[in-house]
């Protein structure tokens, strides 16, 4: 058997983290034949929805609450199964599914949950599965505090993908995220494996995405296009691979998958100056909006 | 007065104590309380009781936290280490050397049991992050305290909370200056009680002394056939020398005493030793079975407490070496043996037939009850702060009939039992200690031995009668009533 592999997906809030990483895990799983092991780590426990063909699976730290601690939490009652073609008894690849969960928004701190939850899994021996190939950690937006840096912690995911787009924000956010890596990288060994663009049809995407990675230092693994399937599988809780596994869009999931597999590109990130993801910008034919003359003006000027 | 009697004034007064409670709090209490017999089979635990469960919000616990289990017992003894009250100042500060671990050495030159070192975490390092605040405390510690052997990093709350990585920081100074560095992610918040920060502490011996193998000895140790080490006695007002002295004198070598006056060096040492024997069981079970299994080594748990626990412990240990320490191991006996008539002689007919109850930590709720009954005294009710169900089956071999068992009892429970059940004497921690005393009771306070001891061996038995006698025959006892309420006085 070969090593087990821990990767953690990153990526700002909204940018479609917890849909691309449980797309591309079911292909890792369905055409690759890989072991899973999800851990959603936001609290909003929307990472496994996909995969368990549930509205949000009972949480860690909720089952804790009402058991009182997390002492008293047995590892069957918060790591389930994937339904469908990614339950046990299958013969592609399994898919196991827990999530951290987490306060409510507005109190409690969502990021001791997370340490709370994955120390829980380590604990109870999550991660000594039999035949487990991967671990994948799917993480709330920016790497906001200590406990949203857990997963990238030294023995815990050592490659991350940083699900972006061509706007600004999401770069900001993946620039940040690289920070986060390159705070870690050289006590732990975490690595930055890869961009993954999520695309929104924005002015040069493609390009600002690839120029991204490139001064990062890493490379942008893949292209996902944007395609209303994703959607529609969605509204049936399932991911694309399993509602329709010759659609165009799953073959996209599969080609990542594939990446993700073979990847050995892992550095530790180069993340840029403020002024320079601004030039960055700039430089690419945003050149009319971006010009120094015309900044805080509005268009009909 | 016969022992139905007391059964029955035992059951009644649990019943009594439930009815003060909300239905909830009731249901889940009475699972904490129950009456002990050592005869009844059907009983799984002493009294039936469950144990290491989250105390009821409201009642006011006698426990303490993660960090006062790793800090405050396990590794706080440790005295030519450093160790960091990692967060805030309070938490170094009001555990600062109040268990009384005594250790010989020069303070703040080669050991450093009773100083606190802190982080101080301000409001910028909650935002911030402490991890370049606490490798600057690492280098300055280092600086300053050149002698240290090496240096933990105890967790406070915030550290936990706020997710600073303290291995990481640990990890990349020790590599950097090749000093042993322990970091402890003991946050008070984990957990039940303190019971779980010994566990994470002994954890972290593992991971951090005898996985890392610490080198620490300079030079290879000789071993001998008849290595034992002294693990679970934190040496309070010297309980660890007054035992190893026995073990000496039967033909022992005693490598390390866990962890009353310990060093990193006998800790590490500690891995040769013929056979472990273990007094806490509750605070160290975890890393002899470890040794257990990774160096082969048994342990084997003992009783010092009193003259015939004490002897039949002696015997136990010497059973596993060969027939000149069991030779010796009867001389030993023998030799201390007119000692114990002459401090039962004196004292027994002073305590004879008085009731004590308890509530303590770790080993002791089960420990001392045969000190006690060596003094002819009995001991009717007991309960741990932080014990699991193993203490409290061990406990059911300890008592001598029926025993009010209350589990993590709390400030109005223990009070209600000792007013319906009238002890002559209280031995609990020192929280208790003045509501008790007010109410005109003996107390001792068995956590720190009430500024006293040591209790162990023999030597410890006498001073432990001649405080029990102190306690509960003090004149001052017939002036806590007011004359106008003092029966047949006009």
């Amino acid at each position: 058997m070969a090593a087990l592999r821990q990767i953690a997906f990153y990526g700002k809030g909204g940018i479609g983290k917890s849909t691309t990483s449980q797309n591309t895990l079911a292909s890792m799983a369905y055409y690759f034949d890989k072991n899973i092991m999800i851990v959603g780590c936001d609290p909003k426990a929307d990472s496994t929805r996909l995969i368990l063909h549930e509205k949000a699976q009972n949480t860690i730290l909720q089952l804790a609450a009402e058991m009182g601690t997390v002492e008293d939490l047995e590892l069957e009652d918060a790591l389930k199964p994937g339904a469908g073609i990614f339950a046990p008894e299958n013969p592609h690849g399994w898919i196991q599914c827990t999530e951290s969960g987490g306060p409510e928004p507005g109190v409690g701190c969502a990021g001791r949950g997370v340490i709370t939850a994955i120390n829980f899994l380590e604990e109870e021996g999550a991660y000594e599965a039999e035949g487990l190939d991967f671990v994948s950690y799917d993480v709330l937006g920016d790497v906001v505090c200590g406990g949203f840096a857990m997963p990238i912690r030294e023995g815990k995911a050592q490659e991350i993908y940083i699900v972006m787009s061509g706007e600004m924000m999401a770069m900001y956010a993946a620039n940040n995220i690289s920070k986060g890596i390159l705070k870690y990288a050289n006590t732990g060994g975490v690595r930055l494996a890869g961009l993954i663009c999520n695309a929104r049809m924005t002015d040069f995407e493609y390009d600002l995405a690839k120029a991204l990675a490139t001064d990062l230092g890493t490379h942008m693994i893949h292209f996902v296009p944007r395609n209303n399937i994703v959607q529609r599988a969605e509204i049936r809780r399932m991911t694309v691979v399993e509602y329709s596994p010759k659609a165009d869009q799953a073959i996209e999931y599969k080609e990542l998958a594939r990446k993700i597999i073979a990847n050995d590109f892992k550095i530790i990130p180069t993340p840029l100056e403020m002024d320079d993801l601004e030039d960055l910008i700039m430089k690419f034919g945003l050149d009319l909006e971006a010009d120094e003359d015309n900044i805080g003006k509005a268009e009909a000027e | 007065m016969g022992p139905e009697s007391l059964e029955a004034r035992q059951k009644a007064a649990i019943e009594e104590v439930l009815k003060a409670y909300p239905e909830k709090a009731a249901k889940n209490r009475a699972k904490h309380l129950g009456v002990g017999g050592p005869e009844d089979e059907s009983q799984k635990t002493c009294g039936n009781v469950r144990s290491n469960k989250k105390t009821v919000p409201g009642v006011m616990s006698q426990r303490g936290c993660a960090y006062a289990g790793s800090k405050g017992v396990v590794w706080g003894p440790v005295k030519d280490m450093v160790h960091i009250s990692h967060g805030p100042v309070g938490c170094g500060q009001y555990s600062r050397a109040g268990r009384r671990n005594y250790y010989i050495g020069t303070t703040g030159v080669d050991t450093f049991v009773t100083m606190n070192f802190t982080s101080d975490f301000q409001e910028k390092d909650i935002v911030f992050g402490g991890d370049k605040k606490l490798e600057k405390c690492l280098h300055e510690i280092d600086e300053l305290f050149p002698l240290n052997n090496g240096i933990t990093v105890q967790s406070e709350c915030p550290i936990g909370l706020i997710g600073d990585d303290i291995n990481a920081t640990s990890k990349m100074y020790a590599k950097k200056t090749g000093n042993v560095i322990v970091p402890v992610n003991c946050e008070g918040f984990r957990g039940v009680s303190q019971s779980l920060g010994h566990h994470i502490a002994n954890d972290t011996v593992r991971d951090y002394v005898f996985d890392a193998q610490v080198n620490t000895l300079g030079e290879e140790i000789a071993v001998t056939d008849y290595d034992v080490a002294i693990i679970g006695d934190y040496n309070i007002g010297g309980d660890a020398w007054s035992s190893r002295i026995l073990l000496e004198e039967m033909g022992l070598r005693v490598v390390a005493q866990w962890s009353g006056d310990a060093t990193l060096k006998e800790m590490v040492a500690t891995t040769k030793v013929k056979l472990n024997l273990l007094h806490c069981y509750r605070s160290m079970n975890y890393i002899s079975r470890h040794m257990e299994k990774e160096y082969g080594i048994p342990w084997v748990e003992y009783n010092f407490f009193g003259p015939s626990q004490t002897v039949k412990s002696l015997r136990k240990i010497a059973a596993f070496f060969d027939e000149t320490i069991q030779a010796k191991c009867e001389e030993v006996i023998a030799k201390y043996q007119p000692m114990v008539d002459a401090v039962t002689n004196k004292f027994r007919p002073r305590l004879e037939g008085k009731q004590v109850m308890l509530f303590v930590g770790g080993l002791r709720p089960r420990h001392v009850i045969g000190a006690y009954e060596d003094l002819g005294m009995e001991v009717i009710g007991t309960g741990y702060e932080f014990a699991h169900d193993d203490d409290y089956k061990r406990t059911k071999d300890e008592i001598f009939r029926s025993t009010v068992i209350y589990d993590d009892v709390n400030e109005y429970e223990l009070e209600a039992f000792v007013k319906k059940l009238q002890p002559d004497l209280v031995a609990s921690g020192i929280k208790e200690k003045y509501v008790f005393q007010k109410m005109g009771l003996p107390y001792r306070q068995m956590h720190s031995w009430d500024y006293s001891g040591p209790y162990h061996g023999y030597d410890g038995f006498a001073i432990f009668a001649a405080d029990m006698d102190l306690a509960i025959n003090s004149p001052v006892w017939a002036h806590t009533k007011a004359p106008w309420d003092k029966e047949g006085e006009a």
